[in-house]
C-alpha cells in the first residue's frame, strides 16, 4: 500500500515536470512528435531506476559511513554520466533493435536534470532500498505521462493558427501551465 | 603546447588527477564551512524556539532529548532563564498535510499551556494552507494560553474548539494532530505527579 | 569592443533562457519571489565563470575523449562550493533553492559554455563570456521572479504593495509556465527590434 501511495503522488500529486520542474528541457525539446516522446521515455526510465538504485547504494554504503555526503553531488553525477555510457555500450550489444530506439537519447540524459533530481530527492527522504526504487519508476512514469500527453497537443498544434509571435516555444509553454493547473486537481490525492 | 593523445593511459589519467583535484578542494572547502553550517542551523532551531517560549538564557537548541511517540520520535527542547524553566519547545510533526510534511515548533508552559505555535516547515498551497504560518494570518493565535486538558485540539467541523482555516480543513487538521502529538510527548516525558 | 561583445550576447542576442531555453529547469523551479531569482542567476554565474576558467586553461591537458567527464567533475566540484557556502552563510536562501543547487551540475548553460566556448578560446574571453552569460541568466530569472512576485503575491523584493494576496496561481507551477511563455514572446519581440 505503502509503494502504491508513493507511485500515486510522483505520478499524479508532485509530478516531476509539472509541479517539480525537473527535466524541463527534454520536455520542450523532444516533445514534436509522440514517437520521439516515447523513446525518450523509455531512455529516461532505464537510467534514472538504475541510477537511482546505484546512488543510493554508494551514499548509504560508501558516502554515510565515511562522513563523505558532501562528496555527493559530484558522486552522482558522474555515477549517471558513467552509466549512461554503460547502458549505451550494453544495448548496443545485446539488444540492437532497442539501441536503434533509445541511441540518439542516451547521451542526452546525462544532462538531464530529473535523473540526478531524483537520485538526490531519494536518498533526502530517507527512503529503503526498495522505496526508492519504487519512486524512481513512480517519476518516470509521471515524466513519461507528461512528456508523453504533452507531445500529442503539440503534434495537434502544429495544425493550429497560432499568433505569430507565440508559435513554437512560447506557446508550449501556455500548453505546459494549462496542463500544469489541470494537475493541480490531483492536489490532496494522498 | 599540443592537444594531449586520447590514448588509454592519457584518459584515465587526466581523469583521476581531475577527479583528485576536485576532491582535495571540495575536502578544504568542507573543512572550512563545517563550523559555520553547525552555526547556521543551530540559529535556525533557537529562532524557532524563540517564537514559541519566553526570553531564555540558556542555550536551548543544544538542551535537547528526544521522545518516542506513535513509532516516530519528537525532540524537546527545554527554556530557562537563570535555571528556572521558562518554558519548553518540542518540535512535533505530521504527514497528514495537504501536502504531506509539516513541522511545528509548539512552546509550553512547565503545567501544559500552550504557550505559541510556530511553523517551521511546510509545503502547503499559497493562499489557503499556507495561512498557518504566523506571519501570513492569525491562524495560531487561538492557541496561545490553552490548556489542552479543556481546549479540544480538533476542527470545529470534528466537535472541536479550533476555528480551522477557511478553504484549508484538511491542512487545519494535520496542524491540530501535531499540537496534540506534541503534548501527549511533553505529558509522557514529565514524571506522574503523586 | 570584440570582448565587449563577448560580453552582451548572453544578455540578450544569446539570453540561455529566454533565446536558447537553456536551463530551463531552475528557471521555472525557484522563481516564486524576484530574491531567489536573484540567488539563483548569481549562484550559476559563480560556476559559469569560474568553470569557464578553469575549463579554458587545462583545456590542452585534457584528452578530447575524456573532455566531457572531466569539465562535469570540474562544475560538480564548483557547484559544492557553492552549496557548502550558501549553507553556511545565508541558509535562508539555501532553503528556498533547495533541490535546485545541486542542480546547477546538469544546468544545460553551463557544460553547454565550457564545451562550447572554454574549451577553444583563452582564459580572459572565457571568463567574459561565463559573466555575460551568467548576467544574462541572471536577468531573466530575476525578471521572471519579480513578474512572479508582483502578480502572485503583490509585492517586490519583499515589499508587499497591496492587502491580502496576489494572483495566487502566479507563485504556483501553472504560472511559472505561463508567465515564462510570455516572456519569451517579450524577448523575440525586443530581439526583432534591436537587429
Amino acid at each position: 500500500m505503502e509503494y502504491v501511495l508513493i507511485i500515486i503522488a510522483a505520478v499524479f500529486v508532485s509530478n516531476i515536470v509539472l509541479n517539480q520542474f525537473l527535466g524541463i528541457c527534454p520536455f520542450i525539446g523532444v516533445s514534436n512528435k509522440v514517437e520521439t516522446a516515447l523513446g525518450m521515455t523509455g531512455a529516461v526510465t532505464f537510467v534514472m531506476v538504475i541510477a537511482t538504485l546505484v546512488t543510493y547504494i554508494i551514499y548509504q554504503y560508501v558516502l554515510v559511513p565515511l562522513d563523505l555526503t558532501y562528496l555527493r553531488t559530484i558522486t552522482f553525477i558522474l555515477v549517471i554520466a558513467s552509466l549512461v555510457q554503460l547502458v549505451e555500450i550494453i544495448l548496443k550489444k545485446i539488444s540492437p533493435p532497442l539501441y536503434q530506439a533509445l541511441g540518439i537519447f542516451l547521451p542526452l540524459i546525462t544532462t538531464n536534470c530529473a535523473v540526478l533530481g531524483v537520485a538526490v530527492l531519494a536518498v533526502q527522504q530517507d527512503f529503503t532500498l526498495l522505496g526508492s526504487t519504487v519512486f524512481a519508476i513512480g517519476n518516470a512514469l509521471g515524466f513519461g505521462l507528461a512528456l508523453i500527453t504533452f507531445s500529442g497537443i503539440r503534434e495537434q498544434l502544429d495544425m493550429m493558427n497560432v499568433p505569430k509571435g507565440m508559435k513554437g516555444v512560447p506557446i508550449a509553454f501556455i500548453v505546459a501551465g494549462l496542463m500544469a493547473m489541470a494537475f493541480m486537481g490531483f492536489a490532496g490525492l494522498v | 603546447m599540443a592537444k594531449k593523445e586520447s590514448s588509454f593511459f592519457n584518459m584515465v589519467s587526466t581523469l583521476f588527477v581531475v577527479t583528485l583535484i576536485a576532491a582535495g578542494l571540495l575536502g578544504s572547502v568542507y573543512a572550512l564551512t563545517k563550523e559555520p553550517i553547525r552555526l547556521a542551523e543551530l540559529k535556525k532551531k533557537n529562532d524557532a524556539i524563540k517564537m514559541v517560549v519566553p526570553e531564555f538564557n540558556n542555550n536551548a537548541s543544544e538542551e535537547f532529548y528526544k521522545v518516542g511517540i506513535d513509532g516516530d520520535s519528537v525532540s524537546i527542547y527545554t527554556a530557562t532563564m537563570d535555571s528556572v524553566v521558562v518554558g519548553v519547545a518540542v518540535e512535533t510533526f505530521t504527514n497528514s498535510g495537504f501536502s504531506g510534511l509539516i513541522k511545528l515548533m509548539v512552546g509550553f508552559a512547565p503545567d501544559g499551556t500552550i504557550i505559541d505555535v510556530a511553523v517551521t516547515k511546510h509545503a502547503e498551497t499559497p493562499g489557503l494552507g499556507d495561512k498557518m504560518e504566523i506571519r501570513k494570518s492569525d491562524f495560531h493565535v487561538q492557541f496561545q494560553g490553552k490548556h489542552p486538558d479543556d481546549f479540544k485540539l480538533m476542527v470545529v467541523k470534528d466537535n472541536g474548539n479550533v476555528d480551522a482555516i477557511t478553504a484549508s480543513t484538511i491542512s487545519s487538521r494535520a496542524y491540530c494532530e501535531a499540537v496534540q502529538r506534541a503534548y501527549d510527548a511533553y505529558i509522557s516525558s514529565q514524571p506522574k505527579e503523586n | 569592443m570584440n570582448q565587449w561583445n563577448n560580453f552582451s550576447k548572453g544578455i540578450l542576442k544569446e539570453n540561455a533562457v529566454l533565446v536558447l531555453f537553456l536551463g530551463l529547469c531552475p528557471t521555472l523551479g525557484v522563481t516564486t519571489s524576484a530574491v531567489n531569482g536573484l540567488g539563483m542567476g548569481l549562484a550559476t554565474t559563480f560556476v559559469l565563470v569560474m568553470s569557464n576558467l578553469v575549463v579554458s586553461l587545462v583545456k590542452n591537458a585534457i584528452p578530447d575523449k575524456v573532455r566531457i567527464p572531466a569539465f562535469i567533475v570540474i562544475i560538480a566540484a564548483f557547484v559544492t562550493v557553492v552549496e557548502l557556502v550558501m549553507k553556511a552563510y545565508i541558509p535562508s536562501l539555501f532553503d528556498a533553492l533547495g533541490l535546485f543547487i545541486p542542480l546547477i551540475v546538469v544546468n544545460c548553460v553551463v557544460l553547454g559554455r565550457a564545451e562550447a566556448f572554454a574549451s577553444k578560446n583563452n582564459v580572459v574571453s572565457s571568463i567574459i563570456d561565463g559573466l555575460g552569460m551568467g548576467v544574462g541568466f541572471a536577468l531573466a530569472l530575476t525578471v521572471l521572479g519579480g513578474v512572479r512576485e508582483i502578480l502572485g503575491s503583490g509585492s517586490i523584493f519583499g515589499l508587499s504593495f497591496i492587502e491580502g494576496d496576489g494572483m495566487l496561481l502566479f507563485i504556483l507551477p501553472p504560472g511559472a509556465f505561463l508567465a515564462l511563455g510570455y516572456l519569451i514572446v517579450l524577448a523575440n519581440k525586443l530581439k526583432e527590434k534591436t537587429t
